[in-house]
């Protein structure tokens, strides 16, 4: 199985991500990841879902997908060709002892502190998910406390816009 | 009410309702008047056409049922129970190709729908059902009669809606009637918050549809028609899968002309009986777990599948890795998602089969008048020999009991190919479909897709309703008929006089079947009293407490005589207790998860071959092959 990103613009109404989660679930598809948003028309969300599957149930789900009446459009975004971006804020013990360390590290991946307090930092982190993956690494052996991490949001590179398109044909 | 049946000949069956899109554009425009939300609905109701409702009133729904009643377009049919109303719906809309629509209130009023819903979303029948809601400040409170029916009904629909605001009721009733008659025809349920049927709004129509993301592909794409046309022609053994498909889209006419130009054999799925009529030679049955010798047979042997409004079934395919293992496939499908689903498409085609099957046709003609046609003279004789050496048969049960399938072939002969026959589902429906000669679309109506049991005599009541002119049969189990039979109070009440052939051995008896063949005879919980030992209940007198006239037949001399009194039965329901031999099987069958190679004519017997290429012609010789071995077996 491998990972797929799929860009889904669906009509901001009440009930669609229920409508899409349910529709996962029913065709036996695990996500990966979620994040939905407004985009910038107001009536078009706009949800990045990360499935793990193979090429054909791939073709199955994205043909489901666009099945649903208040889904829009449904595009692949190929990694090579899109951005990817992901938010985590990691709560990290870090004591006089320790902190410059782990102050050290935020600046190397380029994180910031968000929150101070006597034993502890919050950072926030954004980048692909395999960089917060190496970061929250090097933080392991001070200690995580917390750790949330946002769905991966995606787009793809160069000047096209899948939204104009989107919208045009409709 | 008046009598639906009045005694004019019947028209042959070419549904060419307009869609609900041209009558949404052609309903009179309505300047908008101040109305209530309710009063809104039925206004919305009948600018859509609609003649008749199913359904149950309750505490939500309350509001629509008063002007309901002043509506003299608007047929309300008061049914017993909701699952009633929503097969009644079903089988109005498989009858007439128009929307069926059902009603019903909140909470347990909307989840008796549920199984309705899930049967149309599997065998795409457009049906349109309505529900109250409890009122929007109370949603979400756990108040009296409150469920979320848009969540439980999403994966079963192909729409949904939740109206909280009384102006939104006209466009999104014309939106949910197009969703569910255009593209693969599905449910579409509406739900509606009291508080919204109540409040003062405008109406107005035409409506605007909001609908940007629905945009189904009708015509086929032109290379694709190519490609197929080329397949086609290259082809030494083709054969058409004919779906149900074919049939929601009124193609069966083209059909017909396809096969006439192309001269392929072709198989008709449980959902498409009819589509091509049994009578025609290249006609070679029903495929799948309980096909035709000649159906699987040329299935499993072809070099090319043409797939029309098809899906694949694993009742169809059996084992899926070893379905006709030969064949190249050219699928087509006004459902993407059922393209390459199950099994890959070489060639997909989108679109809707009426317009795709002109396309072939168009294409195929144009091949042969260039000479590149196909030629499939060897591959016809083949198939022949199969239809010839392997017809559908059963052996006589002993001591003079009836058999089944005695039933339905007289049935079939007597009540003719104009009735409308409707089936539960089981052994029953497995007989209906093998031993009923169909020789038109909408002819045939069962849960094909669910197995819904019990969807026979409500479907059956819709069916009489929309098509009053017609003889129809609900062909029942003993089983489904206790899952639904107090629609008969419905019927009797409203003037339906469906005819109820309940075939009856006493038994769950597909189950039954399983247990024999696959469970060591252990018969667990299969057992239902209606005949063997006890009549528990006696139908003939279930039914006359109704009030429909109740006959009993069970002997085989006895049956045409019983079926000619049921059929001079016009004013009322009939019910006739067909009591069966309770060891008949459903012959042949393919046993569950195994290629359909293994497919056996009666137990453990498999048909007998003769050389691998000239079997055709061999048996078709011998004069004492019937399709079922002797010796053996014993039904």
């Amino acid at each position: 199985m491998s990972k797929h990103t799929l860009s889904v613009l669906v009509e901001n109404k009440p009930g669609v991500l229920a409508r899409i989660a349910a529709l996962f679930s029913r065709r036996g598809f695990n996500i990966d990841s979620l994040a939905v948003g407004e985009t910038e028309y107001p009536d078009v969300s706009r949800m990045t879902v990360v499935v793990d599957v193979d090429e054909l149930p791939l073709e199955q789900v994205t043909k489901q997908l666009n099945k649903l009446v208040e889904v829009l459009k449904v595009v692949e975004l190929e990694p090579a060709s899109a951005v990817q971006r992901q938010v985590m804020l990691i709560k990290v013990r870090a004591d006089p002892a320790t902190r410059s360390q782990v102050l050290e590290m935020v600046s190397m991946f380029r994180a910031k502190v968000v929150d101070v307090a006597t034993d502890s930092l919050t950072i926030e982190a954004t980048g692909t998910t395999d960089k917060l993956r190496a970061l929250l690494e090097v933080l392991q052996p001070y200690g995580v406390k917390e750790l949330v991490q946002s769905g991966i949001v995606a787009v793809g590179r160069g000047p096209r816009s899948i939204t104009d398109r989107a919208l045009r044909s409709a | 009410m008046s009598d639906v049946r009045p005694a004019t000949p019947v028209a042959p069956a070419v549904p060419s309702a307009p869609s609900p899109a041209q009558l949404a554009q052609q309903a009179r425009a309505r300047s908008p008047i101040e109305v209530t939300g309710a009063q809104s609905l039925v206004l919305s109701l009948e600018a859509m056409d609609v003649d008749t409702v199913f359904g149950i009133p309750g505490g939500a729904i309350l509001p629509a049922y008063d002007p309901l009643l002043d509506s003299v377009k608007v047929r309300h049919i008061l049914v017993r129970h909701e699952q009633g109303a929503g097969h009644a719906a079903e089988g109005y809309a498989s009858a007439t190709g128009r929307v069926g629509v059902c009603m019903a209130t909140s909470g347990p009023g909307a989840t008796n729908l549920v199984t309705p819903l899930a049967d149309a979303h599997m065998d795409s029948v457009p049906i349109v059902a309505i529900t109250g809601q409890v009122s929007s400040k109370a949603i979400g409170t756990d108040a009296f009669q409150e469920a979320d029916i848009r969540g439980i009904t999403m994966p079963i629909t192909k729409h949904n809606y939740l109206v909280t605001n009384a102006a939104d009721i006209p466009r999104v009733i014309a939106e949910a009637f197009h969703i569910a008659s255009t593209g693969r025809p599905g449910p579409v349920l509406v739900d509606i918050a009291k508080d919204a049927l109540q409040a003062r709004t405008t109406f107005s129509w035409p409506p605007r549809f909001e609908l940007p993301g629905y945009r189904p592909v009708a015509r086929p794409h032109s290379k694709q028609i190519r490609e197929a046309a080329r397949l086609i022609a290259q082809a030494e053994r083709p054969i058409l899968y004919v779906g149900g498909g074919v049939i929601r889209a009124r193609a069966t006419e083209e059909l017909h002309r396809l096969v006439e130009l192309s001269r392929i054999p072709v198989v008709t799925t449980l959902m498409a009986r009819g589509a091509l009529p049994d009578s025609h030679p290249l006609h070679l049955g029903m495929p799948g777990m309980h096909g035709s010798v000649p159906a699987v047979t040329g299935l499993q042997k072809a070099d090319l599948i043409i797939a029309l409004g098809a899906r694949f079934d694993d009742r169809v395919t059996g084992q899926l890795s070893t379905f006709a293992p030969e064949a190249r496939v050219v699928h087509a499908d006004i459902d993407p998602a059922e393209i390459s689903k199950n099994r890959r498409a070489d060639v997909p085609i989108v679109g809707d089969c009426k317009a795709v099957i002109a396309d072939l046709i168009e294409a195929v003609d144009a091949d042969n008048d260039a000479g590149r046609g196909g030629d499939y003279t060897e591959w016809r004789e083949r198939v022949a020999g199969w239809k010839e050496s392997f017809p559908l048969g059963y052996a006589e049960p002993e001591g003079g009991t009836l058999a089944p399938q005695y039933v339905l072939e007289r049935l079939s002969a007597i009540a003719g190919p104009e009735s409308i026959y409707v089936a539960g589902v089981g052994q029953h429906q497995m007989w209906a479909a093998q031993f009923v000669q169909y020789e038109r679309p909408n002819a045939w109506l069962n849960s094909g897709g669910l197995g819904t049991m019990g969807y026979a005599v409500p479907a059956a009541m819709g069916a009489q309703v929309g098509e009053p002119h017609r003889t129809v049969w609900a062909v029942d189990g003993d089983g489904c008929f206790q899952m639904t039979n107090q629609e008969l109070a419905t019927c009797v009440i409203n003037n339906i006089p469906i005819k109820v052939a309940i075939i009856n051995n006493s038994s769950l008896g597909m189950v039954r079947q399983w247990q024999t063949l696959f469970y060591n005879e252990r018969y667990s919980n299969t057992d239902l009293h209606t005949s063997v030992g006890s009549r528990v209940p006696d139908f003939v007198k279930l039914a006359e407490a109704y009030g429909c006239v109740g006959l009993r037949c069970e002997r085989p001399e006895d049956v045409d005589a019983t079926i000619r009194a049921a059929m001079d039965v016009t004013d009322r329901p009939v019910v006739v207790d067909f009591v069966v031999h309770r060891d008949a099987m459903v012959w042949p069958m393919v046993p569950a998860g195994v290629s359909n190679d293994a497919i056996q004519v009666a137990r453990d017997t498999a048909p007998q071959w003769d050389r691998e290429e000239s079997e055709a012609v061999e048996q078709s010789l011998d004069p004492d092959h019937d399709g079922i071995p002797s010796g053996s077996h014993r039904i």
